[in-house]
C-alpha cells in the first residue's frame, strides 16, 4: 500500500520545553523525503514522533487519512533504519531479517522466500549465517535495511543511517539506498545533518532549524533559490554582501546590478548571497566590478579557491575553475562581476527572508 | 643506554612473572596436587578406598546428591526472583529504586549462616515468630529445618547476584534494539523473551554458575540450619576435623569430587557462555518508563516485598543485639539493654582487631598480584603469564573449606609449617579472591588505550616506572571499587578460615559463627550487627568512591 504522510500542526514538549513548536509538512506517496538540519533542530525528534516512539503533545499525524497519534509503534507498520543499525547482536543475519515476518505468523515457506529476496536485494546473501559481530559497518546497514524492507512496511524511516560509516562507504550506500528506494517505491523519510547526503538521495527536503521548517523543496530550489538566509549558508557555501536596493537595482559599493526577477517592495538595505562559484574575477581593474583585493588563494586540482578582501572590509570566499599558466598574485587588485541569475537577495530583517520572486 | 633500560626492564618483568608463578605453584597447583594424593595414597600405598566408600555407602554419597541438589534448585530460586526483580527496576520508574539496589546488595554481602541464623531465631522451633503465630492463632509454622530452610536462606542471600548481574546486562542494551523489535511489532512479554533476556543470557550463565558454585560449597547454612540435610560440604569439615575417626584421607578424596564437579560445570558454563557470545555496547541506554495501573502497582509490591524478605533477617539481628538475654545468652528476656556488646566486646574483642588486620593484609596482597596479573596478562602476553592466568582461575572451582584443607595438608609439616598462623589466612583467603579481582583488574586495563603508556614511553620513561606513574594511577578508580568488594568479601568469608584459624587469628565472622554454635545468641547477634555495620560503611565507600549505583563481583 502507497501511503502519504500528512503532519499537521504537530506540537512536541520535552519536560515543559517545547522543541517543536508548530510544524505541518506532507510526504508524498512513494517519495524520499528527507528532514534536514544541523544537531538539536528536531529533526529526529519529528522522526520519532511519525515512528511513535515519542509521544505527540499536539495536532495531527496521519497515515493516508488514518490518525496515527495513540496507534504503538508495532502497529503502524513502519520499518525503521537507526543510526546505530540496532542489528540484534545474538542473532545471525539472517535470522535477523526474518525477525519481523517471524511475528507476522507467516507460512513458513513465504518467511523463507521473501528473506531470501531482501538478502539478495541487499548482496548480504554470502552473510546469512554470520553473526552480526562479525560483519563490517557497510555490511550491518545493509542487515538494518533487508530487516527494516522484509516486513514489507507503509513508510520506511531512516534516522542518520550513514552516520556511522567511513566517507567512502558513505557514499556507496546512499546510492544503494536511493536504488531500493525507488525499486521498492517505499514513502521513506530520512533524517541527515549532512547537506551533500540530503542533496544526493533525496526527492525533496525539508530544511529545519529550532524545531521550525526553513523551507521545503527539491535539493535544486534548495541550492538554487533558497528562502532565507538560513538556508542560503546551511546549504552549500556562500558570501553575504551589503548592497541597497533601488526599484530593480541592486547597488554595491561601486558596481551596479539589474534584477528582473525582484519581488515589487520599496526601497531598502538589503543582504546578498553570492556563492563562491557565482563571482567573476577581472583582472582589468579599469572594467565596471567591485573592488577587491587577492588575500591568498589555495589551488585545489580542479577549482582553485580565492580569499578576497573588498573595499569596505568584508572578506568573500570565491572558486573558479583551475588556469594553466600564472594565476593571480596575492595582493593583486581586481574587480569582482557576479552571475546576475545565480544570486538571491534578502531583506535586511533578522529572518532574512527573500526578495526574489518565485519562478 | 636506552637499550640497556629496555633490557632491565624486561627482566624485571620476567623476574615478576617467575615469582608469581612460584607463589601460585606453592600455594595453588602444590595444595591441590597434595590433597588429590592424599585420597589416593595412603599409608605409602596407592589406594582407591577412600573413593569407594564415598560411592558406596550411600551415607556419605548422598550428601553429594543433596549439595546438588540445593545447589541446582538455589541457582533456579535466585534466577526466577532476581531477574524479574532486575527487569522491573530497569525498565520502569520504581519509587524508592536506589533503596531497592543498595538493600539488596548489602542482602548479598551478608555473611552466609548470619541469615540461617536469623532465620531460626525468628521461624525456628521456639523462634520469636512461631511462637507469636502459634500463641496468637494457634498457627503451626512449618518446619524450616533442613532442605526447604537451606534453599530459602541461601536463595534470599543469592537472588541479589542474579539482580545485579541482570540489571548490568539490561543496562548494556541499546534502547534502539527494543524500539527496532517494536517497530517490527513484537512487543511486551514477547519482545521480553526473544530479545531483552536473549541479550542478558550471556550474564545470566555467568551469575548461575556463581550462584551454583557458591550454594554448593556453603558451609555455614547446612551447618546451622540443615539439621538432617547432610550436604557434603559440612561432611569435609567433620571429616576433617575428626568426628568420629580423624580421617584427611577421606576429606581429601571428598575434596576432589567437589573440585570435579564445580569443574565440570564450570566448563559447561564456559562453553555455552561462548556459543552465547557477542558484544554490545549502549549509545543510548534504556530510558526507564512508568508502568501503568495494575500492573505499575504489581511490580512495586513484588520488588518491596522480595527486598523485605531477604533484608528481615540481618534487620531483626540488629534488633536482637539490643535486647536483655539470661546470663548465659541462651535466650532473650524483656527489656532492652547494650550488654551483649560488653559482653563480646569483653570475650572476642580482639576478633575486630583480626578482621581489621587480616583483611588489610589480605587486600593488599590480593591487590598488588592482581594489578601485576592483569598487566603481564593485557600488556605482555607470553606462553608463562597465559599459565599464571589459567592457574589464577583454578581457585573459582575450588570450594573454599577445600582450599583450606589442601594447605594444612600441604603446609603442616616441615620444612615450611605455616599452620595456625596468621599468614596462612592471608594467604588462603587472597588466593580465594584472586580470580574475581584479576578479572576485574584485566577489565579495568582494557579499557585503558594503549597508547597513553607508548604517549608515556615515547617521552623516555620507562616500562617500569610508566606502569607506576600511569598505569596504576589510571587503574585506580577500577582498583580501589574492586578492592572495598573484596574487603567485604574477606570480612564474611568463613568455610576457609574455619579450618585455618586459631585462637590467636580468629575473626569477626568466626566469632559470630562460635557464639551461635555454643548457643550464646545474645552476643552472636552483638558480633552479627557489628559485621553488617562494617559491611555497610564499606558499601557506603564504595559508592562514594565509584560514583555509581552499580556493582559487579
Amino acid at each position: 500500500m502507497k501511503v502519504r504522510i500528512t503532519i499537521d500542526h504537530a506540537l512536541k514538549k520535552y519536560d515543559g520545553n517545547t522543541v517543536i513548536p508548530d510544524l505541518s509538512l506532507v510526504v508524498e506517496e512513494g517519495e524520499l523525503f528527507t528532514l534536514l538540519g544541523p544537531s538539536g533542530c528536531g529533526k529526529t525528534t519529528l522522526l520519532r514522533m511519525i515512528a511513535g516512539f515519542n509521544s505527540v503533545e499536539g495536532g495531527k499525524f496521519l497515515f493516508n487519512d488514518k490518525e496515527i497519534n495513540n496507534l504503538s509503534p508495532s502497529k503502524r507498520n513502519i520499518g525503521m533504519v537507526f543510526q546505530n543499525y540496532a542489528i540484534f547482536p545474538h542473532m545471525s543475519v539472517k535470522e535477523n531479517v526474518m525477525f519481523g515476518l517471524k511475528n507476522r505468523k507467516l507460512p513458513q515457506d513465504e518467511i523463507e522466500k521473501t528473506t531470501a529476496k531482501f538478502l539478495r536485494l541487499m548482496q548480504i546473501e554470502q552473510f546469512k549465517d554470520r553473526m552480526p559481530d562479525k560483519l563490517s559497518g557497510g555490511q550491518q546497514q545493509r542487515v538494518a535495511l533487508a530487516r527494516a524492507l522484509a516486513i514489507s512496511p507503509d513508510v520506511l524511516l531512516m534516522d542518520e543511517p550513514l552516520s556511522n560509516l567511513d566517507a567512502k562507504l558513505r557514499i556507496e550506500m546512499r546510492k544503494v539506498i536511493k536504488d531500493i528506494q525507488r525499486e521498492v517505491g517505499i514513502t521513506t523519510v530520512y533524517v541527515t545533518h549532512d547537506q551533500e547526503e540530503a542533496m544526493a538521495i533525496s526527492d525533496r527536503i525539508a530544511v529545519m532549524n529550532g524545531g521550525v521548517i526553513q523551507q521545503i523543496g527539491s535539493p535544486r530550489e534548495l541550492y538554487q533559490r533558497p528562502q532565507n538566509l538560513f538556508v542560503a549558508t546551511f546549504i552549500g557555501h556562500t558570501n553575504i554582501v551589503k548592497a541597497k536596493l533601488a526599484g530593480n537595482n541592486i547597488l554595491f559599493d561601486g558596481y551596479k546590478l539589474v534584477l528582473d526577477n525582484l519581488k515589487d517592495v520599496p526601497d531598502q538595505e538589503v543582504q546578498v548571497s553570492i556563492r563562491p562559484e557565482e563571482f567573476i574575477i577581472n583582472e582589468d581593474t579599469s572594467s565596471e566590478g567591485m573592488d577587491a583585493v587577492v588575500e591568498d588563494y589555495v589551488f585545489l586540482g580542479l577549482t582553485t579557491q580565492y580569499f578576497v578582501r573588498l573595499a569596505d572590509g568584508d572578506a568573500v570566499e570565491i572558486i573558479r575553475e583551475s588556469i594553466v599558466g600564472k594565476d593571480l598574485a596575492v595582493g593583486q587588485h581586481v574587480k569582482l562581476q557576479v552571475k546576475t541569475e545565480k544570486i538571491n537577495v534578502y531583506d535586511a530583517s533578522e529572518a532574512a527572508m527573500t526578495l526574489i520572486r518565485k519562478e | 643506554m636506552r637499550i640497556d633500560g629496555f633490557r632491565k626492564d624486561k627482566a624485571v618483568w620476567t623476574l615478576i612473572s617467575v615469582l608469581i608463578f612460584i607463589f601460585f605453584f606453592m600455594f595453588i597447583v602444590y595444595p591441590i596436587f597434595s590433597i588429590l594424593k592424599s585420597s589416593i595414597y595412603e599409608n605409602g600405598a596407592f589406594t582407591l578406598e577412600n573413593f569407594r566408600r564415598f560411592f558406596g555407602e550411600s551415607y556419605y554419597s548422598s550428601t553429594l546428591i543433596n549439595s546438588l541438589k540445593i545447589a541446582v534448585v538455589v541457582a533456579l530460586c535466585s534466577l526466577a526472583l532476581g531477574i524479574p526483580l532486575a527487569y522491573f527496576n530497569t525498565m520502569y520508574v520504581l519509587k524508592g529504586s536506589t533503596a531497592i539496589q543498595i538493600i539488596t546488595i548489602l542482602c548479598s554481602m551478608s555473611a552466609p549462616f548470619v541469615g540461617a541464623y536469623s532465620w531460626i531465631l525468628m521461624f525456628g522451633r521456639s523462634g520469636a515468630i512461631t511462637k507469636f503465630l502459634s500463641d496468637v492463632f494457634g498457627f503451626k509454622m512449618p518446619n524450616i529445618y533442613g532442605f526447604a530452610g537451606i534453599v530459602i536462606v541461601m536463595t534470599t542471600k543469592l537472588f541479589p547476584l542474579v539482580y545485579l548481574y541482570v540489571c548490568g546486562a539490561i543496562k548494556n542494551i541499546d534502547n534502539s534494539l527494543l524500539e527496532a523489535s517494536e517497530s517490527m511489532g513484537v512487543v511486551g512479554v514477547k519482545r521480553f523473551w526473544k530479545i531483552t533476556f536473549q541479550l542478558c543470557v550471556p550474564s545470566v550463565l555467568a551469575v548461575t554458575m556463581m550462584v551454583f558454585i557458591r550454594a554448593l560449597a556453603d558451609y555455614g547454612t547446612p551447618a546451622l540450619i540443615g539439621e538432617g540435610y547432610r550436604t557434603f560440604s559440612v561432611e569435609i569439615y567433620k571429616q576433617y576435623m575428626g568426628e568420629g575417626g580423624n580421617s584427611h584421607g577421606f576429606a581429601s578424596a571428598i575434596s576432589v569430587v567437589a573440585i570435579a564437579i564445580t569443574a565440570v560445570f564450570f566448563f559447561a558454563q564456559r562453553y555455552f557462555a561462548n556459543k552465547h557470545s557477542f558484544k554490545m555496547n549502549a549509545l543510548h541506554p534504556i530510558q526507564k518508563k512508568k508502568a501503568k495501573g495494575f500492573y505499575n502497582v504489581f511490580i512495586h509490591v513484588v520488588s518491596y516485598a522480595l527486598v523485605a524478605f531477604s533484608f528481615l533477617p540481618q534487620v531483626y539481628l540488629v534488633y536482637c543485639s539490643f535486647r536483655k538475654t539470661t546470663p548465659s545468652g541462651q535466650s532473650f528476656i524483656e527489656g532492652y539493654s547494650l550488654n551483649n556488646y560488653r559482653l563480646f566486646f569483653a570475650r572476642m574483642g580482639e576478633s575486630v582487631w583480626n578482621t581489621l588486620l587480616l583483611g588489610g593484609f589480605t587486600l593488599i596482597v590480593t591487590i598488588s598480584i592482581a594489578v601485576l596479573i592483569s598487566y603481564l596478562i593485557v600488556r605482555l602476553p607470553s606462553k608463562l603469564n597465559n599459565t599464571i592466568d589459567t592457574l589464577s582461575m583454578l581457585p573459582y572451582v575450588i570450594p573454599g573449606s577445600v582450599v583450606g584443607i589442601a594447605l594444612v595438608i600441604s603446609y603442616s609439616t616441615r620444612p615450611l609449617v605455616l599452620t595456625g598462623t596468621f599468614i596462612i589466612m592471608v594467604i588462603a583467603i587472597s588466593i580465594r579472591r584472586m580470580p574475581y579481582t584479576i578479572r576485574s583488574s584485566v577489565a579495568t586495563l582494557q579499557q585503558i588505550p594503549i597508547t597513553v603508556e607508548e604517549a608515556a614511553e615515547s617521552l623516555g620513561t620507562t616500562r617500569g616506572r610508566t606502569f607506576l606513574r600511569i598505569t596504576i594511577p589510571m587503574m585506580s578508580n577500577g582498583i580501589i571499587s574492586g578492592a572495598i568488594l573484596s574487603w567485604i568479601t574477606i570480612l564474611t568469608e568463613l568455610s576457609t578460615s574455619i579450618i585455618l584459624y586459631s585462637s590467636n587469628t580468629i575473626t569477626l565472622t568466626l566469632a559470630t559463627y562460635n557464639f551461635v554454635s555454643r548457643g550464646n545468641y545474645g552476643c552472636a547477634a552483638a558480633s552479627a550487627s557489628i559485621l553488617t555495620f562494617f559491611t555497610a560503611l564499606s558499601l557506603v565507600l564504595f559508592f562514594r568512591i565509584s560514583k555509581t549505583k552499580d556493582l559487579s563481583m
